[in-house]
């Protein structure tokens, strides 16, 4: 064996070894990161699984026309002032026998939710042949006595309910007069000072029109930003000027635009608050100089030859464009906009800026409507005391995320398909 | 503009990667002195193209020398010459499209029969349906092989009617002798062809907008020889119905299938001669040492 070969041998032992080192490293850090999303997944899925159902009473109620106050129930004025309270106190009363106490009777009252009115009141209109008679129906329970019934038996002696209450319950449970339904009225309703009566649906119809706006104003102002810079523009101290600050601006912290809307937009051109038109606008110039820097750079990867090619047919500049350089350089104009869509879908600081943090109870109609945004939403509940709040902030950053991967999906499924092409 | 800077900066990137290493030889030919004026016959009768004093400069650096010359109608002239000697930039100019490259100026009378090409009234989109040109490498659009050859004559509206345009799109693909390969997958994909018929596709694209010039920038370059053989039959069918101007590296090629070669040699014109004339008794000394292969 020559001393050479001798050499190569050694420094080879060593270079395999430090490029399993290397790939160790790599597999390492890669560990770490799902692990990572691991227990993120498991937190939030542990927390927020249970809100996705909730618990029913089963009363026996009987709608006494004069207890309601309701001689018509195909009348609607009638039923929205009729005393569905009233029918359920006595139905509980006439459950659970005995309770004279007014301390006690307020406890056995607060079993029940205070939305099971409109639980009974839709049950009228559906059906006014129920009227003067009795009934067994199913009324939404409170949050509390929800939270108990989801609680593990073991736990459940640490509940912050009184003991009288947890004995109604216990009955109640034992005589199957407990249910747990799918919460539909999560993904219904809006938000509620009531954790059992609050859901998400106007944050997602806010969260909806916002997006709509944010598109409608980022894709087709981005696209042409980056087309005219990179196929129009002369190339000097100006444009070089512009291409600097649209870099610089994709670095601005995010509640900066946000001061910026509301100094702009709010202050100076006296658009209401809160309304998704607004956060629309914020975001758009949040995402602008992401979706112009990806469309750049997706033009940029038109071949030169296929642009000289259709010059040489005699295309104008403008055809060059269409014909050939947006129709390649679309796909990853579009993976950039989802992408920056997404990133304008989690954001929360800007809008808490304009005022989109407010306490939304009904569905917005259309963008002017105050309204607002599922990670507001968010934020909004993890702030608040209620126990219940807890699962259902998780159950909401699911749907988030659900909504966020499917966005990044699409964006990765809109790139190979499209790619094909090429 | 960034575009056209990308294209030149790659375009150049290809001419340096051709560029043989300066011999012995070529720095004693340097002291041949350039001729007064072109040497052999750079004039025809009734030409096609008329081109005097043409001068082109990049930025401050001039690549072309008060180049005069005449492309006769119907004749296939070669341009040859070493590498970087100007040929690519001379051809360019012929159809304008050096107007893509910001620093690039040309000066000079340039006409296409009596139309002056760089006359500012004149729209470059109509003259590059006249004068078409096809590049070293094949650049077929990633569309389909029909959409590739009817973009030009939609471009110009040339077919009103479907029926009319699936003629032009045949007709063409048949010059290019393309047609009996292609007939089965017009709606697949250019790309997807091999290297000489994405090339003859590209051809059959120049050709489809009929018109009346048609420059060819080292068109065989990046192909093999029987791809290369192929197109040079072309080239031979087509000065039936087109005036052609080749830049070639190949000798051979320019023996082939050129009527007259034209010999640059860094921005000057120094000979043009009909093409038996130059390969077998050069006039000019710069001529001569490029043809034996001492340079280029
Ligand atoms: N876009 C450009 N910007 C600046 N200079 C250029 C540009 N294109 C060409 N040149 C210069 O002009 C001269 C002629 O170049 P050209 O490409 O015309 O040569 P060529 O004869 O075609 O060479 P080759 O045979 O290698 O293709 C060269 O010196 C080159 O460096
Ligand atoms: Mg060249």
């Amino acid at each position: 064996m020559s001393e050479t070969t001798a050499k190569v041998r050694k420094s080879l032992a060593r270079r395999y070894r430090q490029e399993k080192r290397f790939q160790a490293y790599g597999i390492l850090s890669i560990g770490v990161g799902l692990l990572a999303l691991l227990i993120l997944f498991t937190d939030i899925i542990g927390k927020g699984h249970s809100a996705f159902f909730e618990h029913y009473i089963q009363l026996e109620i009987s709608l006494d026309r004069d207890v309601l106050g309701v001689d018509d129930a195909s009348d609607d004025e009638q039923l929205n002032y009729a005393n569905f309270g009233g029918v359920i106190k006595e139905a509980l009363r006439e459950r659970f026998p005995g309770v004279d106490d007014r301390q006690q009777q307020r406890q056995l009252y607060a079993l029940v939710s205070s939305g099971a009115s409109y639980n009974l009141r839709d049950e009228l209109k559906a059906d006014p042949s129920l009227l003067g008679g009795t009934r067994n129906l199913w009324l939404l329970a409170d949050d509390d006595v929800d939270l108990y019934l989801k609680t593990p038996e073991k736990k459940r002696p640490e509940a912050r309910l009184g003991d009288q209450q947890k004995q109604w319950i216990e009955d109640l449970e034992a005589a199957g007069d407990t249910e747990k339904r799918f919460n539909a009225s999560f993904f219904s309703h809006g938000d509620s000072r009531e954790p059992e009566l609050a859901g998400i649906g106007s944050a997602i119809v806010g969260s909806f029109f916002t997006m709509i706006v944010t598109l409608c104003l980022s894709f087709p102002i981005g696209v042409a930003a980056a087309i005219y810079l990179e196929e129009f523009a002369p190339r000097n101290k100006f444009t070089d000027f512009i291409e600097v600050n649209i870099n610089n601006l994709a670095a601005v912290p995010s509640i900066i635009f946000g001061l910026l809307g509301l100094a702009i937009f709010i202050n100076l051109f006296g658009l209401p608050r809160s309304v998704p038109l607004l956060g629309g606008l914020v975001l758009t110039l949040m995402t602008l100089p992401t979706i112009i820097i990806t469309s750049r750079a997706a033009i940029k990867t038109v071949p030169p030859s296929v642009r000289e090619g259709a010059l040489a047919l005699g295309a104008s500049k403008m055809q060059v464009v269409l014909h050939h350089v947006l129709p390649l350089a679309l796909p990853g104009m579009l993976t950039g906009s989802i992408i920056g869509m997404a990133q304008a879908l989690g954001e929360t600081a800007p809008l808490l800026l304009i005022g989109m943090v407010a306490f939304i109870v009904d569905i917005p109609g259309g963008p002017t409507d105050p309204a607002t945004v599922l990670p507001v939403q968010i934020y909004l509940w993890a702030d608040s005391p209620e126990q219940s709040f807890v699962a259902m902030t998780s159950a909401a950053i699911m749907v988030l995320l659900a909504f966020l991967i499917t966005m990044n999906t699409l964006a990765v499924v809109l790139r190979k398909r499209l790619e094909r092409r090429w | 503009m960034d575009t056209a800077r990308e294209l030149d900066n790659r375009n150049r990137a290809d001419d340096d990667a051709a560029k043989p290493l300066i011999d012995v030889e070529e720095r004693s030919m340097q002291d041949t002195p350039y001729p007064e004026k072109t040497v052999g016959k750079p004039f025809v009768d009734a030409p096609k193209m008329k081109l005097r004093h043409v001068n082109v400069f990049y930025a401050d650096n001039q690549a072309i020398h008060d180049v005069s010359l005449d492309i006769g109608k119907n004749e296939v002239i070669s341009l040859i010459g070493p590498s970087g000697c100007g040929k690519s930039t001379f051809l360019r100019s012929l159809n304008r499209m050096n107007d893509t490259i910001d620093i690039c100026r040309v000066k000079g009378e340039l006409h296409l029969d009596d139309q002056d090409l760089y006359d500012p009234k004149l729209d470059v989109v109509e003259l590059r349906a006249r004068v078409g040109m096809v590049f070293q490498k094949p650049n077929p659009f990633p569309k389909s092989i029909y959409d590739n050859v009817a973009y030009g004559p939609r471009l110009h509206g040339l077919a009103d009617k479907k029926y009319d345009l699936d003629e032009i799109v045949e007709n063409s693909l048949r010059s290019a002798g393309l047609w009996n390969e292609v007939k089965d997958r017009l709606h697949s994909s250019g790309t997807g062809l091999s290297g000489g018929q994405q090339q003859r596709l590209c051809i059959a694209r120049t050709i489809a907008v009929s018109p009346e010039v048609v420059l060819m920038d080292e068109p065989c370059s990046a192909l093999d020889p029987i791809a290369t053989a192929k197109i040079e039959e072309l080239i031979d069918e087509l000065s039936e119905s087109y005036t052609i101007a080749i830049v070639t590296h190949s000798m051979q090629q320019a023996a082939r299938v050129s009527h007259r070669t034209a010999y640059f040699h860094l921005g000057r014109l120094i000979e043009v001669n009909d093409t038996e004339t130059v390969f077998t008794k050069p006039e000019h000394e710069l001529t001569e040492a490029y043809i034996t292969g001492r340079f280029g």
